[in-house]
């Protein structure tokens, strides 16, 4: 009887260790109550605070109309962004932050900024942000999603009126055709759902110029002049004389066929996918793109050993070794993919140009989420770092973007204080705010991520030469399909 | 009676130990196991932030998979396997018999040991990345064919811009991945055959190729069974390292695509309804594959058939 005590004392503690995990969780979950029920606490004088300074600002309400930041419920602001470049320009632009921090930022008010960064490789900061967004309206208070931030690739898969993930500007208090009247046009249209009414707004555009070596052009032509260079690389024609003098002297113009793709994606004449369709239209100008990057690509004025972009081969071509003579990037290529991989390599060796065609490649855009519970916040924070004028020059200045603002730009393109040491002295802003004025802006769809990232896939091994032009299209359809089940159809121009 | 009693209780008290295992298995595998199963007949997946399904569909995705390349990635999962599982198998069949043979002595065993299990000990992800980057364009082993004069600047080999490329090295990685957790283990097989049957070939004038051949190979066969099996249900999963290789798009021509890749793209899309068909297929290949190789290898008379040894069962017992 003693034995069978012990053993069933024993087996039940075992089991009871075992469980231990389970009950872990459990009591979490009940101390998780008692924390609830404290952060109501603490948020009841918090509230009485947000009372007091509402009388406050009452007092002064006529004046500071514009924004009542006490009005909002939630005591923590949670920003989703893939990488630090929107924590980094908030921090550093927004008047209410008191400590600026790498995880979280303090505010004036008691309030705290939760930065939630996730890579957008591989999709991951998607999958978060769908998920957080999926969530949003069961979720407490102090977990809701407030303002996220989404790519100019997958933009309107947030902007989308019928999913209503993005708060309307307007619902939010910003009128597009005052507050933003300064942003560039092609910019309040991408951030338009379809009915046009605005969702997202961003501090900055992204006209693409030709970004070249100085000691390669002084070698070839005898001059690093922009202007000159410029009348050597102003349309595609001028652009293949001089790789082809380029590659008599040993350089190649590029350094691979992707590098050109954003010229002519940008100047399509329709979406990938209309809007409520499933059927994939590949625009004219990608077959221009396959056909012109084929003939580059043979005639020598790639560098053969880089294929696709984002990868190491890619990136030492913009180390001081390589043979490749330029590229083609708007102002963030510059500041986050140039200046770091030209590494130890004589300051001032660059200089910006025109390039062959305008475009636009990418952006970041900032969207309050809906159901946020800091609406005044978010706001305030969108307003201050797109609309407003000061912060925005200081973006430009301290982070070297082409920020969203038509006069600060236009006074920058003029303005010495403007000018790079990367780039020999040389203002960018000259060539940059120009190029702005000319996007058109291709009509957007929501699987323009995926277009765009497969095609460049399948067509690699054309340009290379493993598989003809219909086994590259067909390779296409396949990849498409898989990422988006619901795509039926592909349709090739004639 | 009483003694009677006592057994019953410990054996219930065993069943007792055991139930958490069996607990969690059911929570989570078990049930996510039924689910997947469930789902493969939904058409369920999401476009955008759109939730599509579920509806059922019956056997709509596994008939959609059959015409999809399915069949294709198939092959290139088995060629990727199989260039990568004999390398492995010979060279570790022939340093365990190295190893192991006590005639030979090899000095700092331990040494070595270690040394061709630390392949394994890297996480497989890193040790592609590791690769793509010795094998780029622009890397290493292009910068030293380069300087000896082989290739000239303008013609860098393109090692993974060709299916031979990508694929030798996909195997190339599982083989120096797996081969010393197969010596290891061949080498317990063979250190576990009685010495005496190794002394008794000696003195019978047995040489060495005939010692391996007819006394190691045949004893060790159910480890041999044992590796072969565990290496099939490893290559038909195999995925960071071609994935990593080829960025997930197992260039050129998809080539190198295999079947977990395929599965991961599936899933990148959060498509469940075929995933999970393809999960189902897989699930059904490995256990053919798994019995077939069992069978094959588990038979216990030289002849191959089971049929023949039974037979020569009864003989014997009749004899006596």
């Amino acid at each position: 009887m003693k034995k069978k005590l012990i053993s069933v004392l024993l087996s039940t503690t075992m089991i009871a260790t075992i469980l231990g995990g389970c009950g872990g969780g459990s009591n979490n979950n009940s101390s998780s109550t008692p924390a609830d029920n404290t952060s109501t606490e603490s948020n009841a004088p918090a509230a009485d605070s947000n009372a007091s300074t509402g009388d406050n600002a009452a007092t002064g309400d006529s004046a500071a109309a514009a924004t009542d930041l006490s009005s909002d419920a939630g005591q923590v602001i949670n920003i989703y962004s893939f990488n630090t470049e929107v924590r980094d320009r908030i921090n550093a632009v927004y008047p209410e932050i008191t400590e600026a921090g790498e995880s979280q930022s303090k505010l004036k008010d008691g309030r705290v900024i939760n930065w939630v960064i996730n890579p957008n490789q591989d999709g991951v900061y998607q999958d978060k942000l769908d998920e957080a967004l999926a969530g949003q309206m069961s979720a407490a208070d102090d977990e809701k999603v407030d303002i996220f931030a989404a790519e100019l690739d997958y933009i309107t898969k947030y902007t989308d009126a019928d999913i209503d993930a993005a708060m309307k500007l307007t619902d939010l208090g910003i009128d597009p055709n005052t507050d933003l009247a300064d942003q560039f046009d092609f910019t309040k249209t991408v951030a338009s759902d379809q009915n046009g009414d605005m969702r997202a707004t961003s501090w900055q555009a992204c006209p693409g110029v030709l970004v070249y070596r100085r000691d390669i052009a002084k070698e070839v032509f005898g001059t690093d002049d922009p202007a000159e260079i410029g009348k050597k690389t102003s349309s595609w024609d001028e652009l293949k004389k001089t790789a082809e003098e380029l590659k008599a002297a040993g350089y190649y113009t590029l350094a691979c066929y992707d590098d050109t793709f954003r010229l002519y994606s940008n100047s399509m004449a329709q979406p990938w996918v209309a809007a409520t369709d499933t059927v994939v239209k590949v625009d004219q100008q990608i077959m221009d793109w396959v056909n012109d990057s084929m003939e580059w690509y043979q005639a020598g004025y790639f560098d053969p050993a880089v294929s696709g972009q984002w990868n190491s081969d890619w990136y030492t071509a913009m180390s001081p070794d390589s043979k490749v003579f330029s590229f083609l990037f708007p102002a963030w290529g510059i500041d986050t993919q140039l200046v770091p991989n030209w590494g130890d390599g004589a300051e001032g060796s660059w200089a910006v140009t025109n390039a062959p065609a305008a475009y636009n490649w990418g952006g970041t855009f900032v969207l309050a989420a809906t159901g946020t519970d800091n609406p005044a916040y978010a706001r305030d924070i969108l307003l201050c770092l797109t609309a407003n004028a000061d912060s925005l020059t200081k973006i430009s200045q301290e982070y070297a973007d082409f920020t969203n603002a038509k006069s600060v730009m236009q006074n920058a393109a003029t303005d010495a204080a403007f000018a790079s040491d990367f780039l020999g002295g040389q203002n960018p802003y000259e060539y940059f705010t120009p190029g702005a004025d000319n996007i058109k802006m291709a009509p957007l769809s929501s699987y323009d991520q995926g277009c765009v990232e497969l095609i460049q896939n399948s067509f690699h091994d054309y340009l290379k030469g493993q598989v003809d032009l219909d086994t590259a299209k067909a390779n296409f359809e396949t990849a498409i399909k898989e990422r988006y089940p619901e795509i039926t159809e592909v349709q090739w121009p004639e | 009676m009483k003694q009677k009693n006592k057994k019953v209780n410990y054996s219930k008290w065993g069943y007792i130990f055991i139930l958490p295992f069996f607990l969690t298995f059911f929570i989570f595998s078990f049930i996510p196991l039924v689910d997947t199963i469930r789902y493969s007949f939904f058409q369920y997946f999401r476009s955008g932030l759109k939730w599509i399904g579920p509806n059922f569909v019956g056997l709509e995705n596994y008939k959609s998979l059959l015409q999809s390349d399915m069949l294709r990635y198939a092959g290139n999962t088995f060629i990727l396997w199989i260039i990568g599982f004999v390398p492995q198998i010979v060279i570790s069949l022939l340093l365990a018999s190295w190893f192991v043979d006590a005639r030979l002595k090899i000095k700092g065993q331990q040494f070595f040991k270690v040394v061709i299990y630390m392949p394994n000990l890297i996480m497989a992800s890193a040790f592609a990345m590791l690769f793509f980057a010795l094998f780029s364009l622009k890397g290493p082993i292009n910068s030293i064919l380069i300087s000896w004069g082989v290739i000239t600047e303008t013609t860098p080999i393109d090692f993974m811009g060709t299916a031979l490329g990508t694929r030798s090295l996909v195997g190339v990685m599982n083989f120096l991945m797996w081969f010393g957790n197969t010596t290891i283990m061949l080498m317990a097989a063979i250190m576990g055959i009685s010495p005496d049957i190794f002394e008794a070939s000696e003195i019978d004038g047995c040489n060495s190729f005939q010692r391996f051949f007819r006394i190691t190979l045949p004893l060790i066969r159910p480890i041999l069974a044992y590796t072969l099996i565990t290496s099939i249900i490893g290559g038909l999963q195999m995925f960071d390292v071609p994935q990593i290789l080829t960025n997930g798009a197992g260039s050129p021509n998809r080539t190198s695509y295999t079947l977990i890749m395929f599965l991961n793209d599936h899933l990148k899309s959060k498509n469940y309804g075929m995933a999970g068909a393809l999960s189902v297929y897989l699930f059904v290949v490995s256990g053919i594959l798994c019995y077939i190789t069992y069978k094959i290898t588990n038979d216990d008379d030289p002849d191959g058939s089971k049929a023949a040894a039974r037979k020569r069962k009864k003989m014997e017992r009749r004899m006596k």
